[in-house]
């Protein structure tokens, strides 16, 4: 028998098995795809080696500045949004205008302002952060009880109390799916960049590797790369969890 | 809070005379949305005076109470407080909503949210732990200090609203049908723990409630608003010996008459 846990994974190796086979049986040529037991080789060779790890500090580096300055930036702006009626309506039409445009499509600016390197890639992903937070702060900040904002009015509390003990408290399990979200897309617009233009990091890896002709190479980055948005999404959950255990549970929809 | 009523005097008279009046409408108007919700509605609450309002739904009771608040300004007319206009909310008038899941903090223990009252009114820090103690004894919540309000029961939240109103020290506890979700035993519990806080500490009460009975054993007055547009249709003083009683006051003929006297004009202006 089969213990419970692993039943899950029975499908995945079944395919992946069944891949191996027919790569070994037709004599699989291809510069796309490469056999798993391949790719698992590569995958090997390029964790013992030091280029992988640089490229995934340099993507890592690039996606968490970017998502701290973006989320910071969208953070306040949605909080302020979500308390000041007046300050919202101000600024619907530019932030509605401005939010369309994909991130991607300031690579050329960002490269002619910043240059190849880390502060392009971060710029980029900044601004790709940003609106998540904002659009969902506002909300999660406006779909605040009202009547909690009354017991604030009634007590008397200091604007900034009002912000520091009541509205950010009772968002903030809302804020954090925002803020995992968020991560997700840092991660993405961060290898896009890299794929792009930016030669630094794991999207500038997958493309040597691409280029080299190394199909096992290039697919042992992409796991890996999956690997990571996996792991930071999991760490994200894990601090979730424990963190907001309670505040989420009473705050309603997490 | 366990009192013992026999041994209780009347710190009142039992006709209360209004003297000079602590919370004064004064000729008030509240159009909200294009509908006039009261319309000159004057009346006179004197310290100390434990004041019921009643009516039928819509009648804007919950209004009058909310201008009385502060959390309303009216579109014409004034409220004031010690002659001076109600412009804002004061921290010497508390309010105990209704929907007390909505009021207290989810994320803040039983401590936690009487705290925020303490916290706003600059108690310091070394002086609130013994604060709460003292208050959460007072509403008969000892030991569910560290208890979450998703934790505890609707009339333990209740309880816990009242307790953070308490901390603000009021002069004025305005109460917005506050134990219309609770149970008949939780209910009548709570309102003689009320009567004998208010007794204690000798605050002002305007209490809103739709049930008739609650209002004539709670209240040394009463009054009935008449609905759209709302104002006053009937006042009446409650001439019922204190301490009350939740069986022998309920069985008085002078009870028994009010209540006809209260039902029929509910019955009326539904009509």
């Amino acid at each position: 028998m089969i213990p419970h846990g692993l039943k899950p994974l029975l499908l995945p190796a079944v395919l992946i098995a069944a891949f191996e086979i027919w790569t070994r049986v037709t004599n699989m040529q291809s510069d796309s795809l490469a056999p798993p037991s391949a790719i698992a080789a590569a995958m090997i060779e390029a964790l013992s080696g030091g280029e992988l790890w640089t490229a995934t500090r340099d993507t890592l580096a690039s996606t968490l500045a970017g998502l701290a300055i973006g989320s910071a930036i969208g953070l306040s702006l949605g909080i302020a949004l979500g308390i000041s009626n007046v300050f919202n309506r101000l600024m619907e039409v530019t932030i509605e205008a401005i939010r369309p445009i994909p991130s991607i499509a300031l690579l050329p600016i960002a490269l002619i302002a910043l240059g190849f390197g880390y502060r392009m890639e971060i710029v980029i992903v900044a601004f790709a952060c940003i609106w998540p937070m904002l659009i969902l702060s506002r909300a999660a900040v406006g779909g605040i009880e009202p009547r909690l904002m009354e017991v604030a009015r009634v007590l008397r509390l200091t604007p900034a109390d009002r912000v520091r003990k009541i509205v950010i408290p009772a968002a903030l399990p809302r804020i954090f799916v925002a803020f995992r979200l968020a991560a997700s897309i840092a991660l993405i617009v961060a290898v896009t960049c890299e794929i792009a233009i930016n030669p630094i990091g794991l999207g500038a890896s997958i493309m040597a590797a691409q280029q080299a002709l190394r199909a096992d190479l290039m697919l042992a980055y992409l796991i890996w790369i999956g690997a990571i948005g996996y792991l930071l999404n999991a760490g994200l959950l894990f601090a979730q969890a424990s963190l907001f255990g309670r505040a989420a549970l009473a705050g309603g929809t997490p | 809070m366990s009192a013992t009523p026999s041994t209780v005097t009347p710190l009142r008279p039992v006709a209360f005379q209004p003297r000079t009046p602590q919370i004064a409408f004064d000729g008030i108007s509240l159009d909200l949305g294009g509908k006039t919700i009261l319309a000159n509605v004057s009346l006179d609450v004197a310290q100390g005076e434990f004041l019921c309002i009643i009516g039928a739904s819509g009648c804007g009771k919950t209004t009058a109470l909310r201008l009385a608040a502060g959390l309303y300004q009216p579109t014409s007319g004034r409220v004031t407080f010690d002659g001076a206009a109600m412009t804002v909310p004061r921290r010497d008038i508390a309010i105990v909503f209704q929907d007390y899941g909505k009021a207290l903090l989810p994320w803040r223990t039983a401590i936690g949210n009487v705290s925020l009252a303490l916290e706003t009114a600059g108690v310091p820090k070394a002086e609130r732990a013994d604060r709460i103690e003292e208050l959460l004894v007072k509403v008969g919540l000892p030991f569910h200090g560290d208890k979450y309000p998703a934790e505890m029961s609707g009339g333990m939240q209740q309880r816990l609203q009242i307790a953070r109103c308490l901390a603000q020290e009021p002069k004025v506890l305005l109460m917005d049908e506050p134990f219309g979700a609770l149970d008949a035993m939780t209910r009548q519990g709570l309102q003689d723990e009320v009567l004998e806080l208010v007794r204690a500490s000798g605050v002002t009460v305007i209490f809103v409630t739709h049930d008739l009975e609650e209002a004539i054993y709670l209240g040394d007055r009463v009054i009935g608003l008449l609905p759209h547009p709302g104002r006053v249709g009937i006042e009446t003083a409650i001439d019922l010996p204190r301490p009350r009683d939740q069986l022998t006051t309920r069985e008085q003929p002078e009870f028994l008459r009010l209540r006809r006297r209260l039902f029929d004009f509910i019955k009326a202006s539904e009509a």
